[in-house]
């Protein structure tokens, strides 16, 4: 899977969360960048995004991410 | 429903919808939960108002009178007290406080219980443990009393024996729930660690609708009825072409599911729950299993109505709705049909139809894990009622020999019982408060709790009806709750009768008797109210037809005007 694929999956689920189409994911988009990116709505995003990928994260992980790149870079050496 | 689809109901339209109060006390993370319970709450029209209580101020909520709680003026308050946490306040005792954690615990939360009475007039959910082993001492901690598990056992029975204390009381048995599902799929540990939430996404719905299930039974919303199909619902094989001696039950094929399926029934019978038999078939061939066949478990005299013949299911719903007149929204419609099924969803939206599974080894397990039959009080009396409606059915058949209705209701014998409420009747009367729906006037629902108070409080003049005939008792059927205004008049509070016992004269009676019992005590006005509900149209002219003239905005009886109405029922 190629990490452009991975950004558009993660950005699809950030839509469908938070229930925001205008939502877009770059590679440096932190918490702050998005509206109600919050630690309540990051469980829910967490939660969708390892149904997505099929796979968990640890929770040392999920502390260590500063930004979706840290993610989606995370995502593309575990599923590949 | 999973926990995406529930949250997505939160940006719905909830107007229309009946609004509940609800405060949530817990002592994990409940954010996620509130926004659970709200979005169940639409799949059920029910618009929860919900106040969360700040994280882990269980106790400082509860004792405070002065705290947001008690502004709030719940009618639901919910306590989430959750095994993780209590596990840690056990592990911080010694040897000798832990061996009475248990004990010590409900006395803690009756307690709170109490508190919460003394201010409010509202139903406390109480949430019960989840069973964690933390296998300290492995399955030996089941002998020792030491062991988290023994008092987290221990805790879970001792809050069944506190609630059966208080009538307002009701346990949110999510252990059940955890074991039916597994810990793997309701809990996660990274959730835990993070957020302090001891229930993952998955199980956050499944949480939700037991606290709905609770709240709909308490505000009257209960299945009452169990409409089962014969052919490969009831026993496996068609009895019109297989005979009865091949149809499956007992051990017998693939039987024993049927016999599984039987003694579930058979249990629900005996708890209350009315049970009809909707089969194609003809009548004769589909009742000899029933009387003849040794491994049948259900026999005739536990079906309350017994339809089968050649016309459709929609008719035959309707003809069972009519004997037993109950509403359809508390009948439940089982079929191995999808056709059947269908159509009666679709024709008789209001019956409850559960989509079984394809394979009929697990119609029980799905049936029992949908928790049709939630209720909020159970008395001596819920099982006899099957009796009640087979003698309905004899009554039927008995009315049609007579030219003329007096005739008939003479021949009936009717004898009447009236009393003031007792301590005895408590149970049955608070019932019939929650149950009833039709002759209902103002369809203000009461708790044991409240029946007590009422008893109790000299503000009322309560009157129950109890009423039997040649056929056979039916019990009490009628409540009268009337409220002193002042020495000139009384205020009806409350008037139910049952309707199976409609147009027999029990309403003539009871007003007769009412109204005297009214003057003697030396009051003049009888105040009446009607407050419609989508059910209760039946009575809304009944105060008129019993003589009231509408004042201001209430029905108004001068008790001098009164003129004694005919009935055949006669005092005991």
């Amino acid at each position: 899977m190629q990490k452009k694929e991975i950004i558009k999956t993660v950005q699809d689920v950030f839509i469908d969360v938070l229930e925001d189409d205008d939502i877009v994911l770059n590679y440096n988009t932190a918490a702050d960048d998005v509206k109600d990116w919050d630690s309540l709505n990051n469980i829910l995003l967490i939660v969708e995004i390892e149904k997505k990928f099929k796979l968990k994260f640890k929770l040392e992980e999920i502390y260590s991410f500063k930004n979706v790149g840290e993610m989606c870079d995370y995502i593309f050496n575990k599923v590949n | 429903m999973n926990f995406k689809e529930l949250r997505n109901n939160l940006t719905k339209d909830y107007s229309g919808f009946k609004s509940i109060k609800i405060a949530i006390l817990g002592d994990s993370a409940t954010q996620l939960l509130i926004q659970a319970i709200k979005g169940y709450g639409y799949t059920e029209k029910i618009n929860c108002e919900i106040y969360e209580a700040d994280y882990r101020q269980i106790e400082q909520e509860i004792v405070n009178l002065d705290s947001e709680l008690y502004k709030f003026n719940p009618e639901y308050v919910v306590i989430f007290e959750s095994t993780e946490k209590l596990i840690n306040d056990f592990y911080k005792l010694d040897k000798i406080n832990q061996k009475k954690y248990a004990d010590t615990h409900i006395e803690r939360i009756k307690s709170l219980w109490d508190r919460i009475n003394s201010k409010l007039n509202c139903k406390i959910i109480n949430f019960n443990c989840v069973e964690i082993n933390d296998n300290v001492f492995g399955n030996y901690g089941n002998k020792v009393e030491t062991a988290s598990i023994y008092q987290i056992r221990k805790l879970n029975l001792n809050l069944m024996e506190a609630a059966r204390e208080y009538k307002n009381i009701f346990i949110n048995d999510v252990c059940t729930l955890q074991n039916m599902h597994g810990r793997k799929n309701t809990f996660d540990q990274r959730l835990y660690i993070s957020s302090n939430m001891v229930i993952n996404l998955d199980f956050l719905p499944l949480v939700a609708k037991n606290i709905i299930d609770i709240i709909k039974a308490a505000s009257g919303k209960i299945n009452k009825c169990l409409i089962l199909d014969l052919d490969n619902t009831v026993w496996g094989g068609i009895i019109g072409d297989d005979g009865i001696n091949n149809i499956q039950i007992g051990e017998l094929g693939i039987g024993k599911i049927f016999s599984e399926l039987q003694m579930w029934a058979k249990q629900l019978k005996e708890r209350g729950i009315i049970l009809a038999i909707c089969s194609k078939n003809s009548e004769i061939i589909a009742k000899e299993p029933f009387i003849d066949h040794p491994d049948m478990i259900l026999h005739l005299d536990d079906i309350s109505a017994f339809v089968a013949n050649w016309e459709n299911k929609i008719d035959n719903v309707k003809y069972i709705q009519s004997i037993l007149n109950i509403g359809f929204d508390s009948m439940v419609f089982v079929d191995d049909s999808l056709f059947e099924r269908n159509m009666v969803k679709k024709m008789l939206p209001e019956v409850t139809v559960p989509e079984l599974p394809e394979d009929p080894v697990d119609y029980v397990p799905y049936l029992r894990s949908l928790n049709l039959f939630e209720t909020v009080s159970y008395s001596d009396e819920d099982s006899n009622r099957t009796k009640k409606y087979q003698y309905e059915a004899k009554r039927a058949k008995f009315k049609t020999n007579f030219s003329s209705v007096d005739e008939y209701l003479k021949s009936l014998n009717m004898i009447a019982e009236v009393a003031e409420f007792g301590d005895y009747h408590i149970p049955r009367i608070a019932q019939l408060t929650q149950r009833s729906n039709q002759f209902n006037l103002r369809t203000k629902r009461y708790t044991e709790e409240d029946i007590k108070k009422i008893i109790e409080s000299n503000q009322y003049v309560t009157r129950y009806f109890k009423l039997k005939d040649k056929f056979g008792e039916y019990g009490l059927i009628s409540i009268v709750i009337l409220k002193k205004i002042d020495s000139d008049s009384v205020f009806i509070d409350t008037l139910i009768v049952s309707c199976r016992v409609l147009k027999r004269g029990m309403e003539e009676f009871i007003f007769n008797k009412i109204v005297k019992l009214i003057a003697n005590g030396g009051y003049n006005k009888i105040i009446g109210e009607y407050l419609p509900t989508p059910k209760n149209a039946l009575v809304k002219d009944i105060l008129k037809g019993f003589g009231f003239t509408k004042g201001e905005d209430k029905w108004i009886l001068d008790v001098k005007d009164y003129k004694e109405r005919k009935n055949f029922i006669k005092e005991k």
